[in-house]
């Protein structure tokens, strides 16, 4: 196990490089010249051209690119041709925020889901099952942006009940949850109408399990066979698809973030992409990245706790 | 006479399917007494399984419907029992074991907690007592290395030891009834072999009863008492072991006896019997063998259901003997069985 691991970690290199020489390229390919950006339409060529120097833009890109990846592999990822703030620092302000967000809209698609996808496949073809699909394909077919945007206009702006954006600086208080809630449901709902369909369906295909009949066989009561014998087996494709997920729930985030103003790294992603920032959307890209392959190693790992064929060596 | 341990009374089971219900039993009697190996013989599609699912309850339902009849246990009707109720009697007073063991056993689950399971559920122990129980009854069943297998899953063991946990789960509770579905017919021959031994052994060695399920004749031939030969969701004929190869009634039961192969004689290809076996339905008209019968006696085979019932006088067979079969009733009193001309090679018996 330990070797697999050190295996994963390993080819983690490559991809990260692959991944900063994409975001490199694309940010190097799009139109705009932060230069510009920074000092306004109005400012004389002269000006332009000094800052050009002083943040090194008039050097070839495969030079800027080889300086980065330098400093990143010494921890810095350089500073912001905007604030002139250390991108580190800008990153490590907002990163909290980005997880706490993810994390309980990832817990928020576990509640949900995984009591409806069992339920509905226990009580198939019941008004039970009907209501849970009717659930899942109408969280399913909503863009979580739009489903964030009704959340704020229904609660904050019609009922007063939770605050329009932002985030509390507190952590399990009603006020954090009052803050925290509708922008993790909107990302959270999507996921959870997908985990649902996922659940009912490999709970359905297990519960025809010749080994399921066995457990019945035994008289250990319909709660057991359930619970410990067929929800085991459903967790496998379950933890796979969570896998899969991840990345969808941090861009996801990205757009929630800024529909909220959540103070996170998506909505700073945003900000700097159209401010032209590059130092800080290469960070923020390449800190993306690395959640997403550390995730799923997890994932991987937490797999062969499911799956006792699965071995790693 | 003292109520059988089990009792399968009449016993009538359809399937609900899209297009058209499917008759699968259609009146199913068969007793098993206590201590008794009680062989089931049949080809396959014979309601073989259906039978054996029905006492537990544990036919999925939809589709299966059991629509007539009694299962009596002890004098109790089970099917009158709720599901939960049912799972006092599951894996406690009666325990099944199952044709493919490869698919049987969860995977997920070592082999410790599976076997005892049932332990846990009916018996009032601890876990590290059940756990000791659990690795005695698998040496019981001839698996030396039990301590280390508890904690194993089954993916490492090889179907022959896949099967011998599944019995083991099944007598961990000193069952009274073992109900085995195929239990040999997905391994190789020479673990076949072992595990009929194994079962031979054990309804020696246990008070219990044991209804052996099989479509091979000569393995059933092994460690049955009496047998209950099946066709078609019906019991064809019902009798001793030993009277079944000395003087078997029916024509189906013969034909069965006819297709085992013989050591001693060179087949081209091994004997089957022709045609297959039909599903109804709705329920049948006639002798559900007629079709495929090599002595069709007319339209008695087509229109009467025969019942079972015993040969009559002529036959010099034991007194619980029956069969099912016109052949024996009034309605082929003009055409006495076995003395047509075209017939005589098939009454070498
Ligand atoms: N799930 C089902 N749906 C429809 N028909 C079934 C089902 N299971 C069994 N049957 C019917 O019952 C008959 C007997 O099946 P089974 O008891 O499994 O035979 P066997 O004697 O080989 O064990 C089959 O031929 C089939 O027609
Ligand atoms: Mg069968």
């Amino acid at each position: 196990m330990l070797k697999y691991v050190i295996r994963r970690l390993l080819v983690m290199i490559p991809v990260l490089l692959g991944v900063t020489v994409l975001i490199t390229l694309l940010i190097n390919l799009s139109p705009g010249d932060p230069a510009r950006a920074a000092l306004g339409a109005q400012a004389d060529a002269q000006a332009v051209a000094n800052l050009r120097q002083e943040i090194g833009l008039d050097q070839p890109v495969y030079i800027r690119y080889i300086e980065w990846v330098a400093g990143v592999l010494q921890g810095d990822l350089g500073t912001s041709i905007v604030t002139g703030e250390p991108v580190n620092q800008m990153i490590m302000e907002r990163l909290p925020a980005t997880l706490e967000l993810s994390i309980v809209a990832i817990a928020i698609t576990f509640v949900i889901a995984l009591p409806l996808g069992v339920i509905s496949a226990v009580r198939q073809y019941t008004w039970m099952d009907t209501g849970s699909m009717v659930f899942a394909i109408f969280w399913l077919s909503m863009p979580s942006f739009w489903l964030g945007l009704i959340l704020i206009l229904l609660f904050s702006v019609e009922l007063g009940i939770t605050p329009i954006s932002g985030r509390s600086g507190t952590i399990f208080t009603v006020e954090w949850l009052s803050y925290l809630a509708l922008p993790a449901f909107a990302i959270g709902a999507r996921r959870a109408g997908l985990l649902t369909r996922l659940t009912r369906s490999s709970m359905l295909e297990i519960i025809n399990e010749e080994y399921i009949r066995t457990a019945k066989g035994k008289g250990i009561g319909g709660r057991a066979v359930i619970y410990t014998h067929a929800m085991k087996n459903a967790m496998i494709p379950i933890a796979t698809l969570v896998g899969l997920q991840i990345p969808m729930v941090l861009s996801g985030s990205v757009i929630i973030e800024y529909v909220f103003s959540w103070p996170g790294i998506g909505r700073l992603l945003v900000d700097s992409v159209s401010r032209r920032d590059y130092p800080v959307v290469q960070g923020i890209v390449l800190v993306y990245a690395v959640i997403v392959l550390f995730a799923n190693l997890i994932v991987d790992i937490a797999y062969t706790q499911f799956d006792p064929r699965v071995t790693y060596d | 006479m003292t109520e059988p341990l089990l009792a399968i009374d009449d016993l009538n089971v359809r399937f609900r399917t899209e297009d058209e219900p499917v008759y699968a039993l259609n009146g199913v009697d068969i007793t098993i007494e206590h201590n008794e190996v009680m062989g089931i013989i049949g080809e396959s599609g014979c309601g073989k399984s259906v039978t054996a699912l029905s006492v537990l309850q544990l036919l999925q339902s939809p589709p299966a419907e059991i629509i007539g009849g009694e299962i009596r246990y002890k004098g109790e009707n089970l099917l009158e029992r709720s599901d939960s109720e049912m799972d006092e009697i599951r894996g406690n007073e009666i325990s099944m074991i199952y044709q493919d063991p490869m698919k049987a056993l969860n995977p997920v689950l070592t082999i410790g907690q599976q076997v005892t399971e049932p332990l846990l559920a009916h018996r009032d122990v601890t876990k590290d007592e059940a756990i000791d129980e659990a690795i005695e009854m698998l040496r019981a069943c001839g698996l030396a290395d039990a301590e280390r297998l508890v904690d194993e899953y089954p993916h490492s063991l090889s179907g022959g030891m896949r099967q011998r946990v599944m019995i083991a789960m099944g007598l961990i509770t000193k069952p009274d009834l073992l109900i085995a579905d195929e239990p040999t017919t997905a391994l190789d021959v020479t673990t076949q072999a072992k595990i009929l031994d194994l079962l031979e052994d054990i309804s020696d060695e246990f008070d219990m009863s044991i209804m052996y399920i099989s479509h091979n004749l000569a393995t059933v031939s092994e460690v049955a008492d009496r047998i209950t030969v099946m066709y078609a969701g019906t019991v064809a004929e019902r009798c001793t072991m030993n009277e079944l190869f000395e003087l078997p009634l029916h024509p189906y039961t013969r034909k069965l006896i006819e297709s085992i192969p013989k050591l001693d004689t060179v087949h081209e290809r091994l004997p089957a019997i022709e045609g297959s076996v039909p599903t109804f339905n709705e329920p049948p008209s006639g002798c559900p063998f007629a079709s495929r019968c090599p002595q069709y006696i007319g339209s008695a085979c087509d229109e009467v259901v025969p019942q079972a019932q015993p040969p009559g006088e002529a036959y010099d067979v034991e007194a619980e003997h029956t069969v099912a079969c016109h052949l024996y009733t009034d309605a082929s009193s003009e055409k006495p069985p076995w003395t047509t001309e075209e017939q005589t090679h098939d009454s070498a018996y």
